[in-house]
């Protein structure tokens, strides 16, 4: 089974690069990371660019409009997500917990859905 | 009643929860699992009446849902997809004739229905359905919804336990308190909720149905000291449940109450079982909780130093503004008006929206001497106040007016 784990953060809240927690917050991905591979659950992870790099569209009336930005007026925003295999929501769970984030933003996980 | 239809009543109602574990063990369909035992069940009245009791009507009624979920699978569009699990239902079909009893998975269930992933609502909600067999028009009375949208709660919930894939699993040894301490919270929850309602309002008594789950988690899991001591506490409270009110339905503190009234028997089992937890030397929440409410009914007063030190075990278990009220509280009681005096202070703002808050203070106010501070207070705490909480205050407030 597949879930995804979608990771929305204020990273204003995050350790700075220039910060001594930097290092053990990295650290916390890298590990997340080895364990989905180790146990062979890893499909992908990617942290997102900013969200003022973002751009939406939409199609009205027949025409693809487009404008900078998410519509979210929250401080939290879409950071990043991991795709993984999990036995069960306890496992995933387990996994989730590890993502540094959770300390700070709020990590949603969701089934992914089967189509087979 | 038929024979066939008193057999198949008794099991439909004391076993149903056994039968939906026993069920769900087998197909891992949770969502499923209801419809088909409701089709068994109308396919037993046919035969059973028509050709007497089966050998082992528990088991019969187990073969048929599982053939009932069978059929399920087979009509559902991804019947391919499903072909491996169809052969294996079939061959825990035909293990079930030669099976000696069949176990009680019981435990897994409980352990689903509160699970953390769902609302503590739908936790209280789902064990009500599922593992008391509660109607969901009764569960709806109690949380005062319609019954449309408690059916609509239960249906989502056990969409998502298949959706998201929530285990239908005993927790390991690493997992095991944090989610006993969820499991157990639900029993309470359930149990206050039956307390608050007070005797012979609902049809199906909620005390009663959480004194049964404490029972029923005492018996799969034997040992367990939480498990015992939350078992005490409902006892224990349960116990002193005719006297808890006054003839005009004042609330009446137990330390107030007319021993006479309490149900011995129930309030012996209560301790018996606290004093066997405590013998495991684990302490827990549940366990301290179980013990202040022995305490409250030492005679002839509460042993409130007892009491005081039992909160501040309990605190740290569960640092919250309520457990340091109600320390606060027991501080007062026994004399110590600066500590509690101070803890009342510190707490004001938090607890600002709390009435019990206002009524400890306005008790603190009254009893330091401070007269017209302690009749400004109840006012406010009497705001707040449910209609048996009323009178008391009310009647604080003529006694030191007068």
């Amino acid at each position: 089974m597949k879930y995804m784990a979608l990771i929305y953060e204020d990273m204003t809240k995050a350790p700075a690069p220039d910060s001594p927690d930097f290092a053990a917050f990295m650290q916390g991905y890298m590990a997340l990371g080895a364990r989905l591979e180790a146990e062979g659950n890893w499909i992908a992870g990617e942290g997102l660019m900013a969200p003022e790099t973002a751009t939406c569209l939409r199609r009205r009336g027949g025409k693809v409009e487009t404008m900078d930005g998410p519509f979210a007026e929250t401080r939290e925003h879409l950071g990043g997500f991991y795709l993984f295999h999990a036995r069960d929501l306890d496992q995933a769970l387990a996994y989730a917990a590890m993502i540094p984030s959770v300390d700070w933003g709020t990590v949603e996980l969701r089934p992914v859905m089967d189509y087979s | 009643m038929t024979p066939a239809e008193a057999a198949l009543a008794a099991l439909m109602g004391q076993g149903r929860g056994r039968l939906l574990a026993a069920l769900i063990a087998r197909t891992g369909d949770f969502p499923g699992a209801e419809e088909a035992l409701q089709e068994a069940a109308e396919a037993a009245l046919v035969h059973w009446g028509r050709s007497g009791l089966p050998d082992r009507p528990e088991a019969w009624l187990l073969r048929v849902a599982l053939r009932k979920s069978i059929d399920r699978h087979r009509r559902s569009a991804r019947a391919g997809a499903h072909a491996a699990l169809i052969a294996q239902l079939g061959a825990e079909e035909a293990a079930l004739d030669t099976a000696e009893e069949i176990p009680d998975d019981r435990l897994r269930l409980i352990f689903t229905c509160c699970h953390p992933a769902l609302e503590p609502k739908t936790q209280v909600a789902l064990t009500l359905r599922t593992v008391c067999g509660l109607t969901t028009a009764g569960i709806a009375a109690v949380f005062l919804d319609s019954e449309p949208t408690m059916a609509q709660r239960l249906s989502r919930a056990r969409a998502k336990i298949a959706a998201a894939r929530i285990p239908y699993a005993v927790p390991g040894p690493g997992e095991w308190p944090g989610r006993l301490g969820a499991v157990l919270t639900v029993v309470y929850l359930i149990f206050t909720t039956g307390y608050a309602g007070g005797p012979g309002e609902e049809a199906r008594d909620l005390c009663d149905e959480a004194v049964f789950l404490a029972r029923l988690l005492d018996a799969l899991r034997p040992g367990d000291p939480e498990v015992e001591g939350c078992l005490a506490l409902l006892l224990l409270t349960h116990s002193r449940r005719a006297a808890r009110r006054d003839a005009a339905g004042q609330t009446v503190p137990p330390g107030r109450q007319d021993a006479a009234l309490w149900d011995a028997p129930m309030r012996a089992a209560g301790l018996a079982h606290l004093d066997r937890a405590m013998a495991r030397g684990a302490a827990g929440p549940f366990q301290i909780k179980a013990a202040i409410a022995a305490c409250q009914m030492v005679r002839p007063g509460p042993d409130w130093p007892q009491i005081a030190l039992l909160y501040d075990r309990l605190l740290s278990f569960e640092p919250t503004p309520v457990v340091r009220l109600n320390r606060a509280v027991a501080l007062m009681e026994c004399g110590d008006m600066v500590r509690a005096g101070g803890e009342l202070t510190a707490l004001a703002a938090e607890l600002a929206q709390y009435q019990p808050f206002h009524a400890a203070r306005a008790e603190w106010l009254a009893r330091s001497g401070r007269r017209d501070e302690a009749l400004a207070a109840f006012a406010q705490a009497l705001t707040g106040a449910g209609p048996a909480d009323s009178a008391f205050l009310r009647a604080r407030i003529a006694s030191l007016a007068g």
